[in-house]
């Protein structure tokens, strides 16, 4: 069995496309806090936590939610064996900058927290109990190469059993994610750079 | 599947430029903490380890440069310098990667009127890590990593993955972060700052002290980089874990740094056979008190053990490279050094917290981080 | 008493984005940590601020905050004892 893309999942443009068929649109004049709150209410599963988070986490924790619908990974493959491999452009500028807007009246703890751009893969790991490697970089631009290779070298090194792949980028209103689950599979695309790439451009 | 070997290595910190220097001054038992009164960081005063000014802009413009570089740039450039020189490294081969490790980056230009006269964009990590890899030339876009407290160890596991499958021949190592108005405030808004020098698995221990600076290593399947009176030390194995259990608390049980060190302990095929452990020990109540079930729930409660940070103070994304070049340098030198801070243990299980230095046999060392996020990392380094 | 008390819960749910959560679901002895509320410590480190903020209290020890933070009428009781509301 090769190793493939099983399944994917982008949001931009206020659209929300599982294996490229959408599942959500909103007008672009729609703004960001209230489209993620319908894609939440869209998502039909409550979880109070997603409220407290910052908007980059909402926006990675939402894309998840999708595409791993009616998945049980931990319970499939061990949770040690689940990666997370995330990038994006800004790291967590956009909260940087609210949380900076804070310190000269007081400080706030709950947007501080959120400065870091791992907190994503942390709030994924919380939700769907993901134990094993993760990691995040930082890229000027979408760098397949540089994804699929890491991911493909986790599981043939007996890493991980399955990659979660994911770019999520936030700020100042512009947002873009991008996620996919690479495993070893029989039904899939092969992940390639060229598959990878025509996934997060489709 | 290379081999990956640990070359050179150097420190900027509060004790000094370059890895001996630091090393030498934790030798006699120095720290880099002091007190601070500077209301543009903090209202009130506050321990750190801060990189001195003067010296660093004596360093810098001795390297005759005309560009104009934020602080956080200057040091990593001076310390990426020192290694290439040392080594001989050709540093514009298209076979050399630099990663740069760092939480925050350039963020102290939030603080500055006009972003201290720079660009917008230089408060992103990938522009910040491109202004450093163009100073000197390199052919490869570097690679810039940010992954809260164990962003340099991970840096280090993903550089030993990269040579060993083969991409690259050599990778530097660059892990940087700053003390800085937004840094202090937000720990303070934790309630995690110590208002003492930090004092890991003490029983008095009161919170984190921060501390800024850089460390670089140099990795490299090309023995012939390596100085020949060294001992050869290569990076044997690497794991990484998520607790899944909360954002800003650490697990409750250790078992899932456990298992980064278990795992790391495979890959280097080498068990519990560790001569000495580079620990976290942010001396957070609950950092500290994860770490000792940790290593524990790992059968590593006898390894001799310390925390580096009664020395360098927390340096974020610096910490797990400075700290992993000291433990080269504990290696080559067979020295091991005391735990600064530590007097009576403060956490629940056993650990062998180093009180002296102490000439021994260092051959197998262990280098562990945990950070927010829930995130653990583990990497062995092993002479041969 | 009744008046503070009313006025926290608005403010807790403000300040901690408690979705879904009106001041009449909050009973002024629940318990807001564990059970209860169920919030966390990042909520605890926020309730901090917002005594700082609009009492003007400062709760240096973070463990203090458990006793004080146990309840709504707890923590009405603490403003009310210490407190200029």
């Amino acid at each position: 069995m090769s190793i493939c893309i099983s399944t994917y999942c982008s949001i931009r443009n206020n659209q929300i496309k599982l294996n490229g068929e959408a599942l959500l649109t909103k007008g672009v004049e729609v703004p960001f806090n209230e489209f993620i709150k319908s894609a939440y209410d869209l998502n039909a599963s409550p979880y109070l936590k997603f409220f407290k988070m910052d908007d980059l986490c909402k926006l990675a924790f939402i894309t998840s939610e999708f595409l791993l619908k009616n998945r049980k990974l931990s319970e499939q493959y061990g949770a040690e064996n689940v990666s997370l491999l995330f990038a994006n452009t800004s790291s967590s500028l956009d909260t940087d900058i609210n949380y900076y807007n804070t310190v000269k009246d007081f400080a706030s703890p709950s947007l501080f927290v959120y400065t870091l751009p791992n907190i994503m893969l942390g709030e994924i790991s919380i939700r769907n109990k993901f134990k094993g490697e993760n990691a995040f970089f930082v890229f000027e631009h979408f760098q397949a190469d540089f994804l699929c290779n890491y991911a493909t070298q986790l599981i043939q090194e007996q890493k991980a059993k399955t990659v979660v792949i994911g770019w999520v980028e936030l700020l100042n209103e512009n947002y873009e994610a991008f996620l996919c689950l690479a495993e070893e599979t029989p039904d899939g695309t092969e992940l390639t750079n060229e598959n990878l790439n025509k996934y997060y451009n489709g | 599947m290379k081999t990956v070997f640990a070359a050179q290595g150097n420190i900027i910190s509060s004790l000094g430029f370059t890895a001996e220097e630091n090393f030498s001054a934790m030798e006699q038992g120095r720290t880099g903490i002091q007190k601070f009164t500077r209301e543009d960081f903090l209202p009130f005063s506050f321990y750190a380890s801060l990189v001195d000014d003067g010296k660093l802009n004596e360093k810098f413009s001795a390297l005759n440069n005309k560009q104009n570089f934020t602080r956080l740039e200057k040091i990593f450039i001076l310390s990426i310098a020192d290694v290439i020189e040392e080594s001989g490294l050709d540093i514009k081969a298209g076979n050399t990667l630099l990663i740069i490790s760092t939480t925050k980056g350039n963020i102290n230009l939030l603080e500055e009127e006009n972003y201290g006269g720079f660009s917008e964009k230089r408060l992103l990590l990938s522009d910040m890590a491109s202004e450093v890899a163009r100073y000197f030339g390199m052919k490869n876009s570097p690679l810039v990593l940010s992954n809260a407290c164990i962003s340099g160890v991970l840096a280090i596991i993903t550089a030993q993955r990269l040579i060993r499958s083969g991409q690259y021949e050599n990778v530097i190592v660059s892990g940087g972060d700053l003390v800085s108005e937004f840094t202090l405030s937000g720990f303070n808004s934790f309630k995690a700052l110590s208002d003492e020098p930090c004092k890991p698995y003490d029983a008095a221990r009161k919170g984190i002290t921060l501390g800024e600076g850089c460390g670089t290593l140099l990795l490299t399947s090309d023995e012939n980089l390596l100085n020949n009176n060294d001992k050869k030390i290569i990076v044997a194995g690497g794991s990484v874990s998520n607790d899944a259990n909360h954002i800003s608390g650490p697990s409750r049980t250790g078992e899932e740094l456990a298992l980064a060190v278990t795992n790391a302990t495979k890959e280097a095929q080498c068990g519990i056979a560790i001569d000495f452990i580079s620990a976290h020990g942010t001396a957070t109540a609950f950092n500290d008190e994860m770490e000792s079930k940790a290593f524990s729930v790992a059968g590593l409660q006898n390894v001799p053990l310390n925390s580096m940070k009664g020395f360098f103070g927390h340096t974020l994304g610096a910490a797990g490279v400075i700290e992993a070049v000291v433990t080269l340098e504990t290696m080559k030198r067979n020295v091991l050094l005391p735990s600064q801070g530590f007097q009576n243990s403060g956490v629940s299980e056993q650990l062998n917290i180093i009180t002296q230095r102490e000439k021994r046999e260092v051959n197998t060392s262990l280098k562990t981080a945990s950070g927010f996020g829930g995130c653990n990392a583990a990497v062995i380094f092993k002479s041969i | 008493m009744d008046a503070l008390i009313a006025k926290l819960k608005t403010q807790i749910i403000e300040q901690l984005n408690l979705e879904g959560v009106s001041p009449d679901d909050i009973s002024p002895d629940d318990s807001l940590f564990g059970e209860g509320l169920g919030l966390d410590s990042i909520d605890a480190l926020e309730l901090i601020v917002l005594l700082e903020k609009n009492y003007g209290l400062k709760i240096e020890n973070p463990a203090d905050g458990k006793k004080i933070f146990a309840t709504i009428r707890t923590i009405a009781e603490y403003i009310t004892a210490h407190g200029k509301a």
